[in-house]
Parts: C-alpha cells; sequence; structure tokens
C-alpha cells in the first residue's frame, strides 16, 4: 500500500464512525472510504489501478457469468456474515456450470448511519473468503441510500469463469435412468440464520454451511466431465432445486428420504419449527446429476473432497410428463416434493 | 433421534400395516374423519395412506386453525392493520389466507399495514413494550391448544399495565365443531357423508383432556380415538378404531397416552375460565354458526379486547364463487371435487383457505399428493 500517495490528512476511525450520506456522494469522502476500507482488504493489481472497470486478458473457450444480490438478516449468522456469503454465492453460480471462477465484482448498497466497524468487518470477511477461493474481486461501486431505505448493508456480486473444453452442463440434461446426487448434510445455512432471527432465537450449535465449492467441482468433473447436472440448492433448498431442474428437463424424479443426509439437530430444529429440511436454504452444498454408469466414481470423488465427505446418492431420474418428484418416505409411504409455495411458515398447532 | 424417530419407524408401521389389513373386513368401508389438520399434514407427508387397504379411507375434518376462520374476521383484522398508529401482530400462517376484495394480511403489509409475523403471544407482549406510542393488536387464532398462552398474555399485559395492548380474539373449541359436524344433514339426513369414526386431537386434547369427547361418543355413538400427530400414532390409533366397529363399540380410547390423560391440564384450563368466556355462537368458515364454539375475553379484562377497545365492522365478505372450501371443512367434498382446485387455486394462488395452510386438506392434497389423481386434466393446468 505504499506507492498510494496519502491524499487525506486525517484517516477514518472505522470503530466510531458511521456511513453517511457524503460517502456515497463521489466526493473526497467516498474516495477516502474506498482507499481506506474496499482497497485496503480487498488489495491486488486491477483494483489498486483505481479505474472503473478492470481489464484483464482471458483465454479463448466458454465464458460463464452470474450475479446475485444478497439481503440476507441477520448480517451475522453462526458460520458467516454477509460478507463471506456474498462470494460464496457467485463462486457457487459460476462453479455449477464447472467453470473455474476468475474475478469477482462487488455492489455495496449502505443504509446512512451504519457502523463503520460492521461494514468493516463484512469486507474484511469478504476479502478473506475471496483470498481463500483465490477469486478476487477488481472492481466494484459504493452506494449510500438515506436511513429507513436500506436494511444495513445489500451487497452485489458479479463474477466470471471459464468452463474447461469438454464440460457443458446444463439443467436441461437430466435423463430418465440419471442418479442424483446431494454433497452433504442439508438445512444447515437456514436454521443457522434462523435461529439467530428477531424473534426465534434458540440455542443451537448449528453453522452455516456457506462455502465455496468450486475446488469440489473441480476435482468431480476432472473425474467425470460428462456430469449433466450441477446446482447449488440455496433459497427453496434442494426441494426447490430438483424441482427447477425437472422443469428444465422434462423429467420425473424419484427421492429417498432415508437417504438424505440431515443433521440430527437440523432436523430437530425442523421438527420444532414444522419446518421441512427438504425446503431450508444451503449455501455449501450441490445437487449433482449424473448418468448411472459414472454415480458411484463422482461419490466417490465428491466423498475425498473435504467439501462432500458426507455425500449421497439420494434418488433418480424419471420418466414422466407432469416433471413430480416423488419422495418414499421414511415411512414408507410416497409424497410428492412439490415447490415451496411462499414462505415456508411454522406451523400453529 | 429421541421422540422423533421412534414413530416413524418403517419397521413397526409394516406390522401395523398388516394388522389393519387383517382386522379390516373386506365387506365394509371404513370412513375415518381425522378432525385436526396435524393428522392431515401426517398422513400426508409420510404417506399413510398408502399403508391402508383400499376399504379404510380417512375424511378430513375442519380443524386447521386458520382454516375455519370466516372472511369476515380476516376482513376485520385488516381494517384494524389499516387504523393510524396500528400495529397487527399475527401467526405466521394467517399471513397469506385471503380475504374479501382479494386481499390478505400479506398483501395489506405490502400497502403499508404495519403487520408482524410472531411466533409467540409473548413477541405481541415485547412489540407493545417497545412500541408504547402504537396501538398493538395480537391476531389471536387457534383451538384449545392455542388459547392458554393468549390468557397468559392478557394477565400479563395486566399485571405490567400495559394500555397499549388488546387481543382480537378468535380462539374457537374443538367438540362444539365436532358436534355440530354429526348434527349436519349431510351426515344425519342425507347421508352423504358417512363417518364411522373419529381421530381425536391431540394437542387440543393435552389441554382439554379426553372427557369432553365422552358425550358425543355416547350421543351419537361413534368412536373415538384421541391419536397424536406421529404417522405411527395415527395408524395405531386406525386400528384402534376398527376393532371398535367390528365390534360395534363406541368409546373414548386414548392412543396418545404420553401426553393425553382424561382430565387434561387443570393449570391450564383454569387459565382460560379465568380470562375467557363462552361466545354465544360464533361464525365457522363451512359450518356456519355454531353455537357456544368459540371463546371472548371476559369483562374483568375488557381494556385488553380488541373487539371493545375498537369499532369492529359486521363485514358479509364471502368465499370466492366456486370455492368449495366450506362442504370440504364439513368432510361433505374431497378436493378434488371442486372446480377451482389445481386449476385458479394453487398454494401459490390460494382463493381458498383450505389452499394456504400447510394443514389445510387442499394444500395437503396438492403438494403431497396429487400424484395419485386420476384426472389429467388437473395436473395439465399447472
Amino acid at each position: 500500500m505504499n506507492d498510494i500517495p496519502k491524499r487525506f490528512s486525517v484517516r477514518i476511525n472505522m470503530q466510531k464512525e458511521h456511513v453517511d450520506m457524503t460517502h456515497g456522494s463521489g466526493g473526497r469522502a467516498m474516495a477516502q472510504l474506498i482507499e481506506e476500507l474496499f482497497v485496503k482488504h480487498f488489495d491486488n493489481d486491477l483494483l489498486r489501478q483505481g479505474n472503473d472497470q478492470a481489464a484483464f486478458d482471458v483465454s479463448a473457450g466458454r465464458m460463464v457469468m452470474s450475479t446475485d444480490g444478497h439481503v440476507v438478516s441477520p448480517l451475522f449468522f453462526p458460520g458467516g456474515d454477509i460478507g463471506s456469503l456474498a462470494v460464496h454465492g457467485t463462486v457457487n453460480d459460476i462453479a455449477m456450470s464447472g467453470a473455474k471462477p476468475l474475478y469477482l465484482s462487488a455492489g455495496f448498497i449502505i443504509e446512512e448511519g451504519f457502523a463503520l466497524v460492521e461494514l468493516e468487518r463484512i469486507v474484511k470477511s469478504m476479502a478473506a473468503a475471496s483470498a481463500k477461493a483465490g477469486v478476487p474481486v477488481v472492481t466494484g461501486d459504493t452506494k449510500v441510500v438515506e436511513k429507513g431505505k436500506g436494511d444495513g448493508v445489500f451487497i452485489t456480486t458479479t463474477g466470471i469463469g471459464v468452463v474447461p473444453d469438454g464440460v457443458n452442463i446444463s439443467g436441461h440434461r437430466a435423463t430418465p435412468g440419471d442418479v442424483i446426487l446431494v454433497s452433504g448434510y442439508i438445512g444447515d445455512h437456514g436454521v443457522a440464520i434462523l435461529s439467530k432471527r428477531e424473534n426465534l432465537e434458540f440455542e443451537t450449535e448449528i453453522r452455516s454451511d456457506s462455502a465455496a465449492l468450486h475446488t469440489l467441482v473441480a476435482s468431480m468433473v476432472e473425474a467425470i466431465p460428462d456430469i449433466h447436472c450441477l446446482r447449488d440448492p440455496t433459497r427453496g433448498g434442494i426441494a426447490a432445486t430438483l424441482n427447477e431442474i425437472s422443469q428444465q428437463s422434462h423429467v420425473g424424479m424419484k427421492l429417498f428420504e432415508k437417504h438424505i443426509p440431515v443433521r440430527p439437530d437440523v432436523a430437530a430444529a425442523c421438527e420444532l419449527l414444522g419446518l421441512d429440511s427438504l425446503y431450508v436454504a444451503n449455501e455449501g452444498k450441490l445437487i449433482a446429476i449424473c448418468s448411472q454408469q459414472h454415480a458411484n466414481k463422482l461419490l466417490q470423488v465428491m466423498r475425498e473432497h473435504p467439501l462432500g465427505q458426507q455425500a449421497a446418492i439420494i434418488g433418480q431420474v424419471t420418466e414422466d410428463a407432469h416433471g413430480f418428484i416423488t419422495m418414499e418416505t421414511r415411512f414408507g409411504g410416497s409424497r410428492v416434493v412439490d415447490w415451496l409455495a411462499g414462505e415456508q411458515l411454522p406451523r400453529i398447532c | 433421534m429421541k421422540y422423533v424417530d421412534e414413530f416413524r419407524d418403517q419397521d413397526l408401521a409394516k406390522n401395523l400395516a398388516k394388522s389393519i389389513a387383517s382386522e379390516a373386513e373386506p365387506s365394509r368401508t371404513y370412513n375415518v374423519m381425522e378432525f385436526c389438520g396435524g393428522h392431515t399434514h401426517a398422513i400426508f407427508r409420510y404417506g399413510v395412506q398408502d399403508l391402508m387397504p383400499e376399504n379404510v379411507n380417512f375424511v378430513h375434518g375442519p380443524g386447521c386453525p386458520v382454516c375455519v376462520l370466516p372472511i369476515p374476521r380476516i376482513d376485520n383484522a385488516i381494517e384494524l392493520a389499516e387504523r393510524d398508529g396500528a400495529i397487527i401482530c399475527s401467526y405466521g400462517d394467517m399471513m397469506r389466507v385471503p380475504a374479501s376484495k382479494k386481499r390478505s394480511l400479506l398483501k395489506a403489509k405490502a400497502s403499508g399495514a404495519d403487520i408482524r409475523m410472531v411466533y409467540s403471544t409473548q413477541d405481541a407482549l415485547k412489540i407493545a413494550r417497545n412500541n408504547p406510542d402504537r396501538e398493538v393488536v395480537f391476531f389471536a387464532i387457534g383451538f384449545e391448544t392455542t388459547t392458554p398462552p393468549t390468557a397468559v398474555a392478557i394477565k400479563q399485559a395486566h399485571a405490567q399495565g400495559l394500555t397499549n395492548f388488546s387481543v382480537f380474539c378468535n380462539h374457537v373449541l374443538t367438540p362444539a365443531a365436532i358436534q355440530h359436524i354429526l348434527q349436519s344433514p349431510e351426515v344425519r339426513e342425507i347421508g352423504t357423508v358417512s363417518i364411522d369414526g373419529f381421530l381425536g386431537p391431540s394437542h387440543v386434547s393435552s389441554i382439554i383432556g379426553s372427557q369432553p369427547y365422552e358425550y358425543f361418543s355416547e350421543e351419537f355413538q361413534k368412536p373415538v380415538v384421541i391419536a397424536g400427530f406421529e404417522p405411527l400414532d395415527v395408524m395405531q390409533s386406525t386400528l384402534m378404531l376398527i376393532r371398535q366397529i367390528n365390534e360395534d363399540r363406541h368409546e373414548v380410547e386414548n392412543e396418545y397416552k404420553r401426553v393425553v390423560t382424561r382430565q387434561g391440564n387443570q393449570k391450564a384450563q383454569d387459565l382460560v375460565g379465568e380470562v375467557f368466556e363462552l361466545r354465544r355462537e360464533f361464525e365457522w368458515r363451512g359450518l356456519g354458526q355454531v353455537p357456544y364454539s368459540a371463546l371472548r375475553i371476559k369483562q374483568a379484562f375488557s381494556q385488553f379486547d380488541a373487539e371493545q377497545r375498537f369499532e369492529i365492522t359486521q363485514g358479509n365478505g364471502k368465499d370466492v364463487k366456486g370455492c368449495e372450501c366450506p362442504a370440504i371443512l364439513r368432510g361433505a367434498k374431497k378436493p378434488t371435487d371442486c372446480k377451482l382446485f389445481g386449476t385458479v387455486c394453487t398454494p401459490d394462488n390460494p382463493q381458498g383457505s383450505c389452499m394456504v395452510s400447510s394443514e389445510g386438506s387442499c394444500a395437503a392434497y396438492w403438494s403431497y399428493g396429487r400424484f395419485r389423481l386420476d384426472g389429467e386434466s388437473k395436473v395439465a393446468a399447472e
């Protein structure tokens, strides 16, 4: 940082000050916040150039691009915060095409009055997640909205990545006979968030599974280039993700409840709140669909990766014009696993 | 997991299924009404019907707390929410239930009304304490299970001298509703609904006990088995009902002994008795006016009664035309008998209350069971 000339005589006091309207006005206050907070923590050559865009060379081939807005409440939760989530969310959306994520951008919409100490904590966590993933934040934007017109901070990240040759992963490619895998325990993120939500605080050890999955995907794609579908089951849980894929591919699916991995404490929390873990959000899990002949090999590769140790085969793709997802329940009956309607709400009786 | 997996054991289920299949006489049909939405939910979520022989049918009753609330009462709640400075606190299930003019609490919230989703009456009290210059109204709904917490909240508000807290009371009573169903013309005269026995409420009975059902099992000669909400409870209780029907008995039996006693929870009953009294009649969606079937707040606590504190209009909001919720709640029709089911009415776009709550039979049919439907047209409309 020594090559940046000292343009500001007094440094921002991150411990005591709050974001005000001047931090988004385009003037010196904004320039100082960018320099002393964002450039400082996200530090990389492209960002330090100080341009309104990042310019870089890319290899020839298929590129993917994805964007994700993060509006999580609470901002800090067991196992992560909005900053790490904003990195993982977009890295994962890129990775689900089989691509290697290369660069991220970050747009911050901050509410007037937001404590800089919290903003710095978020930016630090975001920088740590980006460094760990090896995917730098190379350009960004900061806006401040009047008090009452935001909810602390919203972060939008956009990413780009490059798909290796011979990989063609898409939600359209699920074929009857294919096998459905999940990379680990479901529902951790949603339950961790709920446990800290106002009015609903309960004691639990459950932490969000928020994680960047691109290294897991890289090893999966290397072993089985012909994976048909990959998707991270975030909002709406694995039920929403599987319904999306079944609609895109015009197929049905059959799941086996007893094979779906759920932590006992997540199952207990869901039981208490009247929620169904199939619909609870994940931020560090993926669903993979591949042909029957590749399934065991893929499962083995997933289990060898630290983020896939509890991976399991949970069902198969079937022929069904209606696109129904049915599940053999642990109890021995069967049911439809439908889309979530509205929000999942705790039951009364 | 303790007390969860034990009651969902597949091997025990298979054994029970075998007993049911061997004891249900092939020459007769067993129509079992599960009163509670909790049972309906369990039957569909775990696929209990799959384990039943063809002549054992579940008839879904009106025991879904949000389903039975008539439209004018929801309109009233929305009117309360639209008052200047008011905050309405509601259980989550209630948010999406359609009121008249295609409105709902959720839509009123989107248009600016301050409506908060709460998980308990204590949340509502906290909101009242934190907003002393606002009128905070708790939209109280539900059967005997949710009534004691409302009584506690009113007593606490009284003790704490809260002047900005009130309750819009819509608590209803189970035995009165069951009796009303048995007296309905469809059951008594026309015979279009034949109910051979009841799976009695589980959580409700933990409060009121099994005794209140003794009158009508005797009067209407129908067996009642108080059943827990777990799928094995439902199967075991169904077997107990089949045995009673086979032996021509009509008794109140208690399968849910781990929670329910004959007398119930005396302390909770006393609390409710202290704060609430019977209404002469109350309108239920589907059942119409049912005598002595609901509670109102006693005069001693009238300052906490939203109906006395604010002007409540006697609305006449009606169900959407063609919606069969009323008949479905009485067990007279199945969700699939409704023309709106799966066409214009789905959980994403509910026209009637039964499609909203996860305990409503239409929502359960749609979300868990529609792959069973015969008519291709229903699913093609998706």
